[in-house]
């Protein structure tokens, strides 16, 4: 045990590292449809952000973003095991959690490029992705805040009596801020329709999360504080997330409350675009790139049959789909001055005075 | 004399305090291990080792109420609050804690602390994290506010800060982090409540603050060359206030123009024309201009932010046209 402040060795936390049997799901019970399903998704969620990186590089994202490169797995699980009108909140690090929910690429792009043809016009930008047709909620930039307002989406379900369910995404890190704590407890108190799920790639911003944490499980140490079972899943295989997902989901609607489930992942990159994540052993950065989500899944989906052929047409597919995006994106024009000074109140306006 | 950046600024003059005063310790969300998320506090944990700089988990509340804590019983904590946004998470113990706790105590609890924050916008980060806050802090009583301008007033006003012995929020640029200026060696010790005339003019008098300065010289600059001859003070402290420098370049000259960063309604330039009306109404020579970001969120996109924030252009035009009318 490390702990006290005084013999506290900074960046020499122990490394936790990926399973090494990739073949435990394989005799799962999932439709290969859903499975097909599941891996178009991840594909689509990393050539969008790999995309968006080397628009960022050229100087066309203007912006912070912040990549869930590697972490794509918990999104699509999700996403595929939702209901179209259950309910997404998500953090800053909320792409690939859109784009999950059915949202368009072009808007999504265009958003992170500052464009008017953008999911928010050029308002909101990478971190606030919201669309509430598709049950999008919002993505949230004050750590800890959605947690709580995911609560009145399940409750505003609950008193509807509508079935649907609030699914509310955050990190490791996210577990030690006071929100987190009274969200938990509230939802359990009121039996609220709402999944939580604590991606726990292991860091803060840039800071390893057991290195500030009292226990070794952020999110599953603490479901027992709240009389919710521990969950503990693999963030990186996406039929694990997808049945942890629809269980948590029935019981949801089945009106026994919250689920807490913590699912560990790792990000391939930095924490955000200016981060290049030199804080992480390079031992343990390979180790979780050699078991990448999307990897994985296509080697399981090889051994069940599917032939390589029609990976590779998912593929080209959805990297076609990638690049009209960018093209939709860079030729979209930049917001009109006046959008600046709408949308602020209920009547479209700004002004606060006559 | 040596080059130095305003972030590299903030951790010289930490460090300064801290090989002075065992007392001083820094705490917040990657401040050692990573030398802060703006890289502010590079090289302190190495040269003053963990017991005294301190990495957090993601908890304002409770490294605002350490800080506030250890300053009641007889530490100097230097507090971050990684983005100046996040104050909101944390208010109760700003405000209702931090701020009031000599007064409603009969001076029997002493609270030297500072509050170090990431402020203001021009960065494409959007509504949640750009956000211009001394007006926040200004409205409470108890509070010192001090956003430094320059890397060498960064040094100055962190140890004046340090040393003194009220709660001070200080509020660094985040859109000046990366900007160069000369720094004298040796210690420095600034003076909180002191503003700087950055540009002696007779025509009118700019108040300017933060990122703002550097607008308001250009835009000055820009004036001078079409024959207005503009004074721009660099406010610094907001509280306490150097009303003698400010008031007493308003009398000189007659007009008075602020230029804040913040959203118009109740920003410090309102508090500044209010006292200037009570106390050199009869030196104006023509109405008090306030210069703000409109009453709105700043938008993301860099187009939009970059429209509605006060810019060397908007000043310079705001100023001709109300000087030439
Ligand atoms: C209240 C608050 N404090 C600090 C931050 C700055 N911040 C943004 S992301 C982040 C790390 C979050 O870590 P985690 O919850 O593990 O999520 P991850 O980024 O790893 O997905 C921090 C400290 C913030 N946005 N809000
Ligand atoms: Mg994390």
């Amino acid at each position: 045990m490390r702990s006290p402040l005084t013999d506290h060795v900074y960046g020499q936390h122990a490394s936790v590292l990926p399973p090494q049997d990739q073949t435990r799901h394989d005799g799962d019970d999932i439709d290969l449809a859903v499975r097909t399903g599941l891996y178009r998704s991840m594909r689509e969620m990393r050539v969008f952000e790999k995309r968006a990186y080397d628009l960022f590089m050229k100087q066309l994202v203007k912006g912070t973003s912040h990549l869930s490169l590697g972490m794509e797995a918990i999104a699509a699980g999700f996403g595929q095991a939702m209901r179209r009108d259950d309910y997404t909140f998500a953090t800053y690090r909320g792409h690939a959690h859109t784009l999950a929910r059915g949202v368009p690429m072009t808007p999504v792009l265009a958003e992170l490029l500052g464009r008017a043809n953008g999911l928010l016009g050029g308002k909101g930008g990478s971190m606030h992705l919201t669309s509430v047709e598709h049950g999008m909620m919002g993505s949230y930039a004050i750590i800890g805040a959605h947690l709580t307002i995911a609560n009145g989406a399940a409750w505003s379900a609950q008193y509807r009596g509508s079935g649907q369910v609030a699914v509310c995404f955050f990190g490791d890190g996210t577990t030690n801020i006071g929100a987190f704590h009274e969200a938990l407890n509230y939802a359990a108190v009121y039996k609220l329709p709402v999944v939580f799920v604590c991606e726990n790639n292991m860091y803060m911003e840039y800071t390893s999360i057991f290195d500030i944490t009292a226990v070794e499980r952020p999110a599953a140490d603490r479901a027992s504080a709240y009389g919710l079972e521990p969950v503990l899943i693999d963030g990186n295989d996406a039929d694990e997330v997808y049945l942890a997902a629809g269980r948590a989901l029935d019981r949801a609607r089945a009106g026994d409350g919250p689920s807490l489930i913590e699912a560990v992942t790792y990000r391939h990159g930095g924490h955000s675009r200016a981060d290049p994540g030199k804080y992480r052993p390079s031992e343990e950065v390979e180790a979780w790139k050699a078991y990448d989500p999307l990897d994985v899944y296509r080697d399981r989906l090889i051994r069940l049959g599917v032939s390589a052929d029609e990976l590779l047409a998912i593929d080209a597919e959805v990297l076609a789909a990638v690049d009209t995006a960018t093209q939709e994106a860079i030729a979209g024009d930049l917001p009109a001055p006046e959008s600046a000074f709408t949308d602020l109140w209920a009547d479209g306006g700004w002004s606060w005075r006559n | 004399m040596a080059q130095l950046t305003y972030r590299d600024a903030v951790a010289r003059g930490i460090a300064q305090e801290m090989r002075r005063d065992e007392r001083v310790l820094l705490v917040g969300e990657d401040v050692a291990g990573a030398g802060g998320v703006f890289k502010t506090t590079v090289g302190l944990l190495d040269e003053f080792g963990p017991t005294r700089v301190v990495d957090t988990p993601i908890s304002e509340q409770a490294i605002l109420g350490a800080a506030m804590g250890a300053a009641m019983t007889g530490l100097r904590p230097v507090a971050e609050i990684m983005f100046s946004d996040f104050f909101a998470v944390c208010w109760d113990i700003v405000v209702n804690q931090i701020a009031k706790t000599r007064y409603m105590t009969g001076g029997q609890v002493s609270l030297p602390l500072v509050i170090k924050t990431g402020n203001g916008g021009g960065l494409r980060f959007g509504a949640q994290h750009s956000q211009s806050i001394e007006n926040w802090a200004m409205a409470i009583p108890g509070l010192k506010v001090v956003t430094p301008s320059t890397p060498e007033d960064v040094v100055g006003l962190m140890a004046a800060a340090i040393r003194d012995d009220d709660p001070v929020i200080f509020c660094e640029h985040k859109g000046l982090y990366a900007s160069k200026g000369e720094v004298p060696d040796g210690d420095i010790i600034d003076s909180l409540g002191t503003a700087k005339v950055r540009r002696p003019g007779r025509d009118a008098t700019i108040l300017s603050l933060g990122m703002m300065v550097p607008r308001a010289l250009a835009a000055a600059e820009a004036l001078a060359a079409r024959g207005m001859d503009v004074e721009v003070i660099d406010v610094r402290s907001l509280v306490p206030l150097d009303t003698q420098t400010i008031l007493g370049s308003v009398s000189r000259t007659g007009r008075l123009f602020t230029v804040e960063e913040n959203p118009q309604l109740l920003g410090w330039g309102a508090e500044i024309a209010s006292l200037a009306s009570d106390e050199c109404f009869w030196d104006l020579d023509g109405p008090i201009q306030r210069i703000t970001t409109p009453h709105i969120p700043l938008p993301s996109a860099d187009s939009l932010e970059d429209l509605v924030m006060p810019s060397e252009e908007s000043i310079a035009t705001t100023i001709e046209k109300a000087l030439q009318s």
